[in-house]
């Protein structure tokens, strides 16, 4: 007796967005990335499609504060931007660059202009061939700037513009349709917001096929669950269509996990813990991979190890599985 | 999802017997509904109506047990799809495999790593659910003897793997009181497999070929009259795993298909521990009951761990500590004042934190029903308006000869308001509980 296969039937999709632009299409990126446009729960592709996670890796423009085991991986560069993003796109995987414009932040000394950034931006866009999505330094003033510079400063690119969140999405939101660009929305781990703040974007003018959500996703063993759940009822919101709940998510899984005592802590620190190094990436990796099982279209890596493991492991996750 | 009063009486003799101890056969039928009386307390009801009312009531998924005394591992019973929904209930055995072509001396040191697999954090101790013993040997004596020495070095939940059922029997019958799973009934063994399940009261694996072999098979050994099983539909390759899991767990939830109504066990295949781990992780996140996994890597099974622990968290209890003044160390009138919220994560970690300065403080967990503080703040309940009245009028006011209070950087914005309505100055502490150290030795002296 076969058994018939289960299969729901929904009438909606997750939004896709479309990241970077190709010479034909007035950027010059070497290729661009689809991100969401799943008509199934993740990875169930026998009811679907199921987009295939992106990886991007992150940058930032001054060195960063990390932990040490990162020194071998990224050392040689970590003072130098562009070489940084240089050596992720071409040794270690990233498809696409993230840079976190952190020197700009006015309560460091000596904060770069906007100027500074938006000429920054546009040396990453020359020496890299990768998508690129650009955070500012999350100090709401300064970032309108930064923003609008680097906006201007990147035109045809089709890069992405963080973090618009209930307090601050206006500029951020006319910056990234002067220039033709994504914005990245953020609602802290609240489905509600999210739509508020979908829906406040939309009204300014912004494209759906711009905007994407960062649902401020937590790290592992430190209230992941409800990033988890809140994101599984937004792809379901998406496919039984409602369309505030359909745009892809990206994760910043590395950041999340590398907040995590049990990153950090030296080896044998806690009963069980082992080793730092392989624990770090783990709990890198781990938080990545439980956040892509609950949806995610696009996460954000820090380690270039975890990378390397979250890419064999989106491979085994889209090996076809239609019956 | 069981039989409404109403339905359970039309299976009734309707005669009003009293002999159920109930005045009338409705009486009777409205209490079975609600699980206060049990069926055979009426002598007269048909077999046939009998069979129906336990179908009816029976859950979606059967709850399975396996081993014996103080390690019992409970799997399945589930009743969603999605944690959201309700909550998960049965955590995912997770079991580490060992071969008995191992010597006595490395089986022994192999399970004494797996006893040492202790994991501890944030309060919570985990440890491996058990081990499994696989005939690679193919030799009844050997596996016999591997899982006397498993046994007598553990204490753990037990499955032994092999699908020779004279080798079964014999294995099992040194551990019979530990009822172990049985690993496992196939399309060619399942008459004498069941025989011994029977036999020694254990739970049964059952491997199919496919979805469709394994309701086959699971139908003929539920005809057999044996129902304590455990399912595994053969396939090890993650993407597919995780379709057929999603299949056997909608089906089992959704269309009530009978022969998907048991818990299930999975088994990893890749060989470094920390892709092994997160092949595991999709089992543990979506719907396989037992993990039987090769490596003993701790930290990669550290985060398998707290994510099991995660996503078995129920989410219709916001995990929270009580609200109130928290003393950590021998505090003093002059001692600081912290403020986070009642989240117990946010809370514990700030305590962690605040013990390391070795600076007597005062920690207040404010009560934001069990938010954290930046979807707290978000939400209106973690700010000036809302803290300002009450730390104004607290008992802390009494225990501080000073008026400073520490507040969570992430919410540096709602400084003004506080200080205006409570009176207090507050001081905007750092972003993350990990700052708190190098804030305690700037700002406090520590
Ligand atoms: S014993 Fe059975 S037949 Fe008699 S009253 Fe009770 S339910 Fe009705």
């Amino acid at each position: 007796m076969p058994v018939e296969i289960f299969k729901e039937k929904y009438t909606g999709k997750v939004q896709e967005v479309v990241l970077g632009a190709t010479k034909e299409e007035g950027g010059t990126r070497a290729y661009t990335v689809k991100l969401g446009g799943s008509s199934a729960l993740p990875f169930l592709q026998f009811e679907g499609e199921s987009a295939r996670p992106v990886i991007a890796m992150e940058v930032w423009d001054i060195k960063p504060n990390w932990h040490e085991c990162f020194e071998p991986y990224i050392g040689d560069v970590w003072e130098d931007p562009v070489a940084w993003a240089q050596k992720l796109e071409q040794e270690y995987g990233a498809e696409v660059i993230y840079l976190t414009l952190k020197g700009a932040d006015p309560e460091r000394e000596n904060p770069k202009s906007a100027d500074d950034c938006a000429k920054l931006v546009k040396k990453i866009l020359e020496n890299t061939k990768a998508p690129l999505m650009v955070e500012g330094c999350g100090n709401y003033e300064k970032d309108n700037e930064v923003l609008q510079a680097v906006a201007e400063a990147a035109a045809g690119e089709n890069i992405a513009l963080g973090m618009a969140e209930k307090d601050n999405y206006r500029s951020i939101a006319a910056a990234c349709m002067m220039g033709k660009h994504c914005i990245i929305a953020r609602s802290p781990v609240d489905i509600n917001i999210m739509k508020q703040l979908n829906i406040m974007i939309l009204d300014m003018g912004v494209p759906a096929d711009k905007i994407i959500n960062d649902p401020l996703a937590s790290g592992l063993g430190y209230g992941i669950e409800y990033s988890y759940s809140i994101m599984e009822r937004a792809r379901y919101g998406a496919l039984v269509g409602d369309k505030m709940m359909a745009f892809p998510i990206v994760c910043l899984a590395g950041q999340e996990a590398w907040r995590a005592k049990e990153a950090v802590a030296p080896d044998d620190a806690g009963p069980g813990w082992g080793d730092q190094k392989t624990r770090g990436i783990m709990w890198e990796a781990m938080t990545a991979a439980a956040l892509i099982q609950g949806g995610a279209d696009i996460v954000l890596l820090r380690h270039p190890e975890a990378a390397k493991l979250i890419k064999e492991h989106i491979e085994d996750l889209m090996v076809p599985n239609t019956y | 999802m069981g039989l409404t009063g109403l339905q359970i009486f039309k299976l009734l003799p309707k005669t009003n017997c009293k002999e159920c101890g109930f005045p009338t056969c409705l009486a009777f039928a409205m209490s079975l509904a609600s699980g206060k009386a049990n069926l055979s307390q009426c002598p007269y009801v048909s077999d046939e109506a009998k069979q129906a009312l336990e179908e009816a009531t029976a859950p979606p998924m059967r709850l399975i047990k396996i081993g014996a005394g103080e390690k019992v591992l409970e799997i399945g019973d589930e009743q969603v799809l999605f944690r959201h929904d309700k909550t998960f209930y049965h955590p995912t055995g997770i079991f580490i495999e060992v071969s008995d072509n191992l010597s006595e001396d490395e089986l022994k040191a192999k399970v004494d790593e797996i006893n040492e697999l202790v994991f501890e954090r944030v309060g919570e101790r985990y440890e491996v659910d058990g081990v499994a013993i696989k005939n690679d040997s193919g030799n009844a004596d050997t596996f016999k003897k591997a899982v006397e020495t498993v046994a007598g070095k553990t204490d753990k939940v037990l499955i032994l793997l092999t699908e020779d059922p004279a080798v079964m029997e014999a294995a099992a019958s040194v551990v019979a009181d530990r009822k172990p799973l049985l690993y496992a009934a196939t399309g060619d063994n399942y008459e004498q497999m069941v025989e011994v399940a029977k036999k020694f009261q254990a739970p049964l694996a059952v491997r199919g070929k496919n979805l469709s072999d394994l309701a086959d098979l699971v139908e003929k050994i539920v005809g057999l009259g044996y129902r304590e099983l455990v399912l595994d539909s053969g396939e090890r390759q993650t993407s597919k795993v995780l379709a057929d899991l999603t299949q056997i767990r909608r089906q089992a939830i959704k269309k009530r298909f009978r022969p998907f109504g048991y818990p299930t066990i999975t088994f990893t295949t890749e060989e470094d521990p920390m892709k092994e781990a997160l092949q595991a992780q999709v089992y543990v996140s979506k719907y396989g009951s037992i993990v039987v996994m090769k490596n003993t890597s701790k930290p990669a099974l550290l985060t398998l761990f707290t994510w099991r622990r995660n996503v078995y968290t129920d989410p219709q209890k916001p995990i929270a500590v009580q609200p109130g003044i928290y003393a950590i160390g021998d505090v003093t009138p002059d001692s600081p004042v912290y403020i986070t919220t009642n989240f117990s994560l946010t809370f514990y970690t700030v305590q962690t934190e605040i013990e390391a300065t070795r600076i007597p403080s005062y920690l207040i967990a404010f009560d934001t029903d069990g938010l954290s503080v930046l979807t707290a703040w978000a939400g209106g309940k973690f700010i000036g308006e809302e803290i300002g009245p009450w730390l104004k009028e607290s008992e802390i006011n009494q225990k501080v000869n000073h008026r400073k209070i520490i507040i969570p950087g992430g919410v540096a914005a709602i400084k003004g308001k506080l200080e205006e309505l409570s009176g207090w100055e507050v001081i905007v502490g750092p972003r993350e509980a990990s700052g708190i150290t190098a804030f305690a030795k700037m700002r406090l002296g520590a």
